[in-house]
């Protein structure tokens, strides 16, 4: 006799935002979201679609255009008993939120010895190939890791960011955590029952034998499809995704390396000073005799990001560009 | 009927000893933040003090007459110039110095120094050293007070140089929509650092809350009395539901921007200096009150401020000899 199995289903990653945020806001009447057009409009994405109406306005709360002001007004909600989601609809606004950010609610716990805690979450986005140019499209993740105090999350599958956005509203600490903008409509296997993911465990993708690929957000479905293809070249690819970049799991990185001699980190941030920068270095330092060729970076190409799609394509690191780079590190490009 | 008149009499006679007893608690404070401030610039000149140290010795009245008003659980958050914000809000005198000198015993273990003294007991949600950087997160304390249904205010505490920073001007918008119990309050001392606040601020200062519908109330920020009553009206409206409140007090910064601002001519003159000093110095300007009133002698000044003096001098000692953190502490309390 079969039942149909109610625990598996696909849903997509906008809703899997939206179960983590509907479940922890049942569980937990301070959690309150906040940001621009976040209530009856759920974000231009309409990633927040129908949570105002179980949970009202008081609780999905619409602000001005003020994203350092309702940064800061979350900043002091969070130090006095309260746990704020703070919306910042694209990752590009950053910017504006930087104080707010950096030097208040990463330095509050610190500064106060450990007195005051800011248990706040920031949900924003990256991701380029929108054509929505230079101000619309960059991924400036890397900004949050740099800073001491916060902890950063980078999902790159519907499963990943319901687990990792329960984890970072119930985490006492400032947590940034990054959405691809071009994935909120990606589907995936997520179960019915309640879970939660650990920061600082990155997750194997698929195992391989010959090259360790480790990519994050995007850059995953791009690390999986070079992985096919490399599989017709009698390559094996090994696909990491760190999924927190703070804490960052550092042994799972290096031991893939150690395993398979060679990788690739790739990453839809500026590849300069980035994030990519760190995991190679995370990576060549820790599998150093192990490695047989030089560990190499891609990441989004060093310009403003274009408007032209003919333009825009080049930027971001693809399958092919991918491809190319493993097969070379495997000496198998003619 | 004479009973009545009695019975009248009295109260008031119990009202205006109760009103005496206040300005004298108000007395001991800002004597108790002038010589903690006397004694930081003597720390400080003598190189026992690191880091900077901005006095607010001029400005007690505004710390202690806005705190008066103040309930244990209401918040504050004040900026560079703070010393005096926190110990009218509460924070001992010892435990402050200890945290100035980076100590283990201070308010933060020695790692928030001078500008970030913060202390949940007494409702210090932290001074803050990016100007105007505190006016998001005293609203947002007011905001949460509001969700959980306390009758919590937060006071902002800042200067006029944040005047010129836009986060104020967000978060005063959302105050005002929201009806948040946040008082703004804003010192000015007549200088952004080493600039008169006139060359750096167009139009009317009060008609910034202004253009919000926000409460303003504009105070002479050297008489205490004046700032307590002013800021209980203020606070009771908050509390009533009624939103916001901007408490502009006009007061002066007898020390320079930092200890070390020494040569200030060039900026604003030494008689300007001397008028305030001689003339509008809130200690003496409140002595004067409690003598006229005939309630209280010299005499009972002379001992408030000698007790003032003995607490400062023993929290210094206590300060200068207590240990620095152990290195471990360090990397501690990044995160929580």
């Amino acid at each position: 006799m079969s039942t149909p199995d109610t625990t598996v289903r696909e849903i997509t990653f906008a809703e899997a935002v939206r179960e983590a945020l509907a479940e922890e806001m049942r569980r937990d009447p301070t959690v309150f979201i906040i940001g621009e057009d976040v209530a009856e409009a759920g974000t231009p994405f309409k990633v927040l679609s129908g949570l105002v109406q179980e949970f009202g306005k008081e609780r999905v709360i619409d602000t001005p255009i003020s994203e350092a002001g309702f940064t800061g007004l979350a900043v002091g909600a969070a130090m006095t008993g309260m746990r704020p989601v703070v919306d910042i609809m694209f990752g590009d606004f950053l910017t504006l939120v930087m104080d707010q950010l950096a030097n208040q609610a990463a330095k509050i716990h610190y500064m106060s010895g450990g007195k005051f805690k800011v248990p706040l979450v920031m949900r924003t986005t990256m991701g380029a190939t929108r054509r929505s140019a230079a101000q619309h499209s960059q991924s400036l993740h890397v900004w949050p890791s740099h800073i001491p105090g916060l902890k950063v999350a980078i999902p790159s599958t519907p499963y990943d960011v319901k687990g990792l956005l329960k984890t970072a509203i119930r985490d006492d600490n400032p947590v940034v955590i990054v959405e691809d903008k071009m994935m909120f409509k990606i589907k995936g296997v997520v179960p019915v029952e309640e879970y939660t993911i650990p920061f600082g465990v990155a997750d194997i993708k698929r195992t391989g034998s010959d090259i360790s690929i480790v990519a994050t957000s995007s850059m995953v479905q791009v690390a999986l499809g070079a992985a096919k293809l490399l599989e017709a070249d009698g390559i094996s690819a090994e696909v990491i995704d760190p999924r927190t970049l703070y804490p960052l799991d550092k042994s799972t990185l290096i031991e893939s390396a150690k395993k398979t001699g060679r990788a690739i980190v790739v990453d839809e941030g500026y590849e300069r000073y980035g994030v990519t920068a760190e995991l190679a270095s995370v990576i060549a330092d820790g599998a150093f005799y192990y490695l047989d060729a030089p560990v190499k970076r891609m990441g989004a190409m060093d310009v403003p990001v274009p408007f032209s799609p003919a333009l825009e394509d080049l930027t971001v690191p693809t399958e092919q560009s991918v491809v190319k780079m493993a097969r070379s590190l495997c000496g198998k490009d003619q | 009927m004479s009973r009545s008149t009695k019975t009248s009499k009295q109260a008031e006679q119990r009202n205006i000893s109760l009103e005496v007893e206040q300005l004298l608690h108000m007395y001991k404070q800002m004597m108790s933040i002038r010589e903690f401030e006397e004694k930081v610039n003597e720390l400080y000149l003598n190189a026992i003090m690191p880091g900077l140290a901005h006095l607010s010795i001029g400005q007690e009245a505004v710390a202690v007459g806005v705190c008066e008003a103040l309930e244990h659980e209401d918040y504050i958050t004040s900026n560079h110039r703070g010393h005096g914000h926190c110990l009218a809000k509460g924070a001992a005198p010892d435990r402050m110095f200890a945290e100035l000198l980076g100590k283990q015993a201070g308010y933060c273990r020695g790692k928030g120094g001078s500008m970030h003294i913060a202390d949940p007991d007494s409702g210090n949600l932290g001074a803050n050293a990016i100007v105007g950087g505190s006016a998001g997160i005293a609203t947002g304390a007011a905001f949460s007070a509001q969700r959980r249904g306390t009758r919590q205010v937060a006071v902002c505490f800042f200067g006029e140089g944040a005047l010129g920073e836009g986060l104020l001007y967000e978060v005063m918008n959302m105050a005002q929509l929201w009806k948040l119990p946040v008082i703004y309050v804003c010192e000015n001392n007549l200088y952004n650092e080493y600039t008169p606040y006139a060359e750096a601020t167009a139009g009317e200062l009060t008609d910034r809350p202004k253009a919000f519908g926000i409460h303003v109330e504009v105070v002479d920020g050297q008489d205490v009395a004046l700032v307590y009553d002013t800021m209980k009206k203020v606070v009771e409206r908050a509390r009533r539901g009624e939103g916001p409140a901007f408490l502009l007090c006009n007061t002066y910064r007898y020390h320079g921007h930092h200890v070390g601002d020494i040569d200030r001519a060039y900026y604003r003159p030494k008689e300007e200096e001397q008028e305030w000093k001689t003339h509008r110095d809130p200690i003496q300007l409140l002595t004067e009150k409690l003598l006229g009133s005939g309630l209280v002698e010299q005499k009972m000044l002379d001992q408030i401020r000698s007790e003032a003096k003995t607490e400062i001098d023993s929290g210094a000692e206590f300060a200068i000899n207590a240990p620095y953190p152990d290195v471990s502490e360090v990397d501690q309390h990044v995160y929580a």
